[in-house]
């Protein structure tokens, strides 16, 4: 992966803005548009996996405890994860 | 040796991209484009060309599926006319964005309504600031080496950018007119395989038309237009030897009988041709004229234009589409911006002429000019000449 630069200027645009680099979408932390975070309560979470199942970012994964957790580089904030757990053990907080 | 035929101009420029080793064309058949199609088909089916011919249901899907074809290295052809040109807009400034040599013949008609297949420019004029590099063409001759020379101009390393060829609908494609084929083997020379800044292959994967935020679109398209403004001095390369190589030369801004003239008049298409006549007329009564063709659309030539109409006192500007409730004709309103910085330059006038086909005569040329000769012409506004009153 290459380091990441601040955006290029004109003459640095790729011709066609090909990308050379399959996969190069990854270096783009889209977590940046997020307003809101989810923040699990492993208390009332019963490990169905339904959260992991609707994330439209493929952004949540289980932990080796069972428990889940957002990548929040890519977690976009969208709270389907929370609209979707029926035990309501994901709330959505504000970010700071 | 060269092969001096007589032809349909549309067959014509059909066999000219038959000589340019096209792997792909999608074609979609509209009046009066559909010659150039239908003999492109005939031409692959009898095998005289190697290459595929993709019936497509749309000419959306026509420039869809070339620059599909173009992303993989293919080189690439399509044609279209008038409302087939409106449909394909949406497709040509991303053609352009990505940077891909397509070569696209326009046969030149009025786009609806009221519906209308004959000649004018009104469809190649929305499509003015899509990004592509944009011929006129004279004649049969024209239309064929121009048609040649696009793919090397487009290909070339410094330009990958689409060009359209705008060939005037019936006025040119339709007529028989004695034309001569260049040597294959010199357009093989001239014309070497395309070699692609970047291919579409499952061996070494790349993104093509990917997503771009506020963020980097200002850069990517300040780099597009620098790309098509720099576009020229390759375009006058290729020019240049193409003169050497065929012995017939292009300029992005062409004259005749110039020299001298105190009243100049501008054309863009074939009716430069019918003008050169009035011209000849006039000059022959001792009037001081002379004619300017102009032949690059875009990328706009302005030191070109500004160096020829500079001499003159006056220039009369003749347009073949209508840009509603603006500044007069689209080509008009162009030489006026080129020429804007200058101090002392021409008093301009603005005649809109030959829409939907309504001829354009020698005595419209000369009727014209009479009457900015005669101070009759009105410079505040633009006319359209010949209009019922």
């Amino acid at each position: 992966m290459t380091k990441k630069k601040g955006p290029a200027p004109w003459q640095e645009i790729i011709t066609g803005c090909v990308v050379l680099n399959p996969g190069s979408a990854s270096e783009y932390h889209t977590g940046s548009w997020r307003a809101q975070r989810p923040v699990w309560n492993n208390q009332k979470c019963i490990k169905c996996g339904i959260c992991y199942v609707f994330c439209p970012e493929g952004c949540v994964s289980q932990t080796e405890d069972g428990f889940f957790k957002a990548n929040l580089d890519y977690c976009k904030g969208c709270g389907i994860c929370s609209h979707e757990c029926w035990p309501r053990a994901i709330a959505m907080v504000e970010e700071g | 040796m060269a092969k001096r035929v007589g032809m349909e101009v549309a067959l014509a420029v059909a066999e000219a991209v038959g000589q340019c080793n096209i792997d792909m064309a999608a074609v979609y058949p509209i009046t009066p484009q559909s010659h150039i199609g239908e003999h492109l088909s005939d031409l692959v089916a009898d095998g005289k060309i190697d290459a595929e011919f993709v019936t497509v249901e749309s000419e959306h899907s026509a420039i869809s599926a070339i620059i599909g074809a173009s992303g993989t290295g293919a080189r690439v052809y399509t044609a279209t006319s008038s409302q087939g040109l409106m449909l394909m807009h949406e497709i040509l400034p991303i053609a352009s964005a990505m940077r891909l040599p397509l070569v696209m013949g326009i046969a030149n008609r009025a786009v609806s309504g009221p519906l209308n297949i004959l000649n004018d420019h009104s469809d190649i004029m929305p499509q003015r600031d899509c990004g592509w590099i944009s011929l006129f063409v004279e004649n049969g001759q024209e239309a064929i080496d121009l048609s040649i020379q696009s793919f090397k101009i487009a290909e070339h390393k410094d330009v990958n950018l689409p060009i359209c060829v705008n060939i005037d609908g019936f006025q040119l494609t339709h007529m028989v007119e004695p034309v001569e084929f260049p040597d294959q083997e010199l357009v093989n020379k001239f014309l070497p395989p395309r070699e692609s800044f970047a291919t579409l292959h499952p061996s070494k994967p790349v993104t093509m038309g990917a997503f771009a935020m506020s963020d980097y679109f200002t850069e990517i398209l300040k780099a597009k237009n620098e790309a098509l403004k720099s576009s020229k001095k390759i375009i006058l390369e290729v020019w240049e030897e193409w003169a050497k190589m065929f012995g017939r030369t292009y300029k992005p801004v062409e004259t005749y009988k110039a020299d001298d003239a105190e009243l100049l008049v501008l054309t863009m298409g074939s009716m430069g041709e019918t003008a050169e006549m009035a011209i000849d007329e006039l000059q022959a009564q001792g009037a001081s004229v002379g004619l300017v063709k102009l032949r690059l659309w875009r990328p706009f030539p302005f030191a070109e234009i500004k160096e020829v109409l500079m001499k003159a006192k006056r220039v009369l500007v003749t347009d073949r589409a209508v840009s509603f409730g603006g500044p007069g004709g689209p080509v008009c309103g162009e030489v006026k911006a080129a020429l804007y910085n200058e101090s002392h330059k021409p008093v301009i006038y603005s005649s809109i002429i030959g829409l939907g086909g309504r001829d354009v005569t020698v005595a419209d040329f000369t009727g014209m000019i009479n009457r900015v000769i005669k101070g009759e012409a009105n410079v505040d506004t633009y006319e359209f000449w010949g209009v019922r009153e």
